[in-house]
């Protein structure tokens, strides 16, 4: 298993009950890049990335079936703690989904949950992460009002500052940008382009301009088949499998 | 053909509107019976002096102390294990026969009347256990009268909280407690306050189970071991045994003007609370 690859998925199987959602998908998660996973509605993706953190455990009556490896670890192993397992790979939903609570008690909600209580360093993790989030200077002067008087696209740059609060290692991203305006799309590009420099993205997309634009590499996905993943300018250029080239030319998706 | 549709429509609402006002009116005629006859026994006398001979002479005030007491007390004892048992239901329990059966139990015992609750408090509190007549034996009984109330209300107060909010914590590495603690609960909380009003409101009216279980004395309660009378059970007595019609009517206003103001300090509580969490 090479060094570089920051999450790993061998052979992995879901099942809803009987209903087989994923077919023995093997992918890697290369440290410190973005990769994009692409595919038409239902094949399999957000299932996917569910099960990167966990949170398929939620949902009554799933099964797994294979191996999935952060920094070389089984996390389905168990003795794994799930509530630090989804400290170090956090995730941002499609519809931005802020506490109904203040800006500052929608930030300092993670480390508060891990116990920080100390006023000043909580002040200080707000902040930086509101700036790594590019959201701050927008609210500096609104910190104690409601964060659902937002708008959409600063309300999801406030899901990533409280994310990025609890300081993770991975981020999985479930079609962040589908529910926002171009303008609030393309700032939440930037964003993401420069939190790779610090974490590891992993970000499903039913927009493939926006997967060529942002990404490193990309996987393919079809009725819950992992059907091709290679370096994104690759994929759509010189895709491998017939089906990929019929998805990205837009023959059918 | 379209002229007696418009008609049957305005006849219809037409009886929509008479059902109402009927509503409304008989409201207006219980309440009004009660005040025209009862305001003129009110005075700051009458609900700041003791009972005497028997309360056909002075005022109702260890009375109005008692029933705030009994109250109170069968609030403590019934919102914890009301909440409780809704954020089991709702957030830990799995789907299946357990839940079923435990609401199964939660309905039934909203269907059961309440001199049953005051009899079965009679024999446990008041007998067996040996408490006696007291205010704790009647905050019991009344605590199991409105917990239904109290887990149905909060159920569906819980349950209406997205799920998004509760996937947002776990994301964050948050435990399921601390969800509940942090996002769900007072998130929930202006439908659990509706639930606590609603059972103070059927517990304010109680009055055969609390005789039962709380006795009807007239001393001022010092303690939750002492009995004591509410306002119900006072007008009660003073009516059935023809003690003082003016009395029971002045009773029976102070109660009325006590559960209208519960119902507006509700009302405001609770716009108070939704406008915080919306």
């Amino acid at each position: 298993m090479l060094v570089t690859n920051k999450m790993e998925t061998q052979d992995l199987e879901l099942y809803y009950g009987t209903f087989c959602a994923l077919h023995s998908v093997s992918l890697p998660i290369l440290t410190n890049q973005v990769t994009a996973l692409i595919g038409p509605s239902g094949c399999g993706k957000s299932t996917f990335l569910r099960t990167l953190n966990r949170m398929n455990d939620l949902v009554e009556g799933t099964t797994i079936k294979g191996k999935v490896f952060l920094d070389g670890e089984e996390i389905y192993s168990p003795d794994v703690d799930c509530v630090n397992l989804r400290k170090r790979i956090g995730m941002v939903f499609q519809k931005p989904n802020p506490f109904p609570m203040s800006i500052y008690d929608n930030v300092s909600y993670g480390p508060r949950a891990h116990g920080l209580k100390d006023r000043q360093k909580l002040n200080q993790i707000v902040e930086k992460s509101l700036k790594e989030a590019a959201l701050f200077n927008e609210v500096k002067d609104r910190l104690n009002s409601s964060a659902l008087q937002l708008s959409g696209g600063q309300q999801q740059r406030l899901v990533m500052a409280r994310l990025l609060a609890v300081e993770p290692e991975v981020l999985l991203m479930d079609e962040p940008a589908s529910a926002l305006d171009p303008i609030s799309t393309s700032k939440l590009e930037d964003l993401i382009l420069d939190l790779k420099k610090q974490y590891t993205i992993i970000i499903v997309t039913h927009n493939m301009q926006q997967a060529a634009r942002i990404s490193d590499y990309t996987s393919f996905f079809l009725n819950g088949e992992m059907v091709e993943y290679g370096i994104t300018k690759e994929l759509f250029t010189q895709p491998q499998d017939k089906r990929t080239e019929d998805y990205v030319t837009g023959r059918f998706g | 053909m379209k002229w007696s549709a418009k008609l049957e429509e305005k006849v219809f609402i037409g009886l929509l509107w008479a059902s109402a006002i009927l509503a409304i009116l008989v409201l207006f005629s219980i309440v009004g019976h009660i005040l025209i006859n009862g305001i003129a026994g009110l005075s700051w006398e009458f609900i700041t002096a003791e009972p005497s001979r028997m309360g056909k002479e002075g005022g109702i005030l260890s009375i109005i102390i008692g029933t705030l007491y009994l109250t109170v007390a069968s609030l403590i004892v019934a919102t914890p294990i009301g909440v409780g048992s809704a954020i089991f239901l709702t957030e830990y329990a799995k789907k299946g026969r357990v839940v079923r059966v435990i609401r199964f139990a939660t309905e039934s015992l909203a269907a059961v009347p309440s001199i049953i609750f005051g009899l079965f408090g009679f024999v446990l509190f008041v007998i067996t256990l040996g408490m006696g007549w007291s205010i704790i034996s009647g905050a019991l009984t009344i605590a199991f009268m409105i917990l239904p109330t109290i887990i149905r209300a909060a159920e569906e107060s819980i349950k209406m909280v997205p799920d998004s909010y509760r996937e947002g914590s776990l994301a964050l590495g948050a435990s399921k407690w601390y969800t509940i603690r942090k996002v769900v609960l007072p998130s929930a909380l202006p439908g659990i306050a509706t639930g606590i009003i609603l059972g103070i409101g059927r517990s304010i009216g109680e009055t055969a189970a609390v005789i039962l279980t709380a006795g009807s004395s007239l001393g001022l309660p010092t303690s939750v071991f002492d009995p004591t009378r509410t306002l119900s059970v006072h007008l009660y007595i003073l009516a059935s045994e023809g003690i003082s019609m003016e009395k029971a009517y002045a009773t029976a206003t102070v109660l009325i003007i006590l559960i209208i103001s519960i119902n507006f300090v509700a009302n405001w509580l609770m716009a108070k609370l939704v406008g915080r969490v919306a």
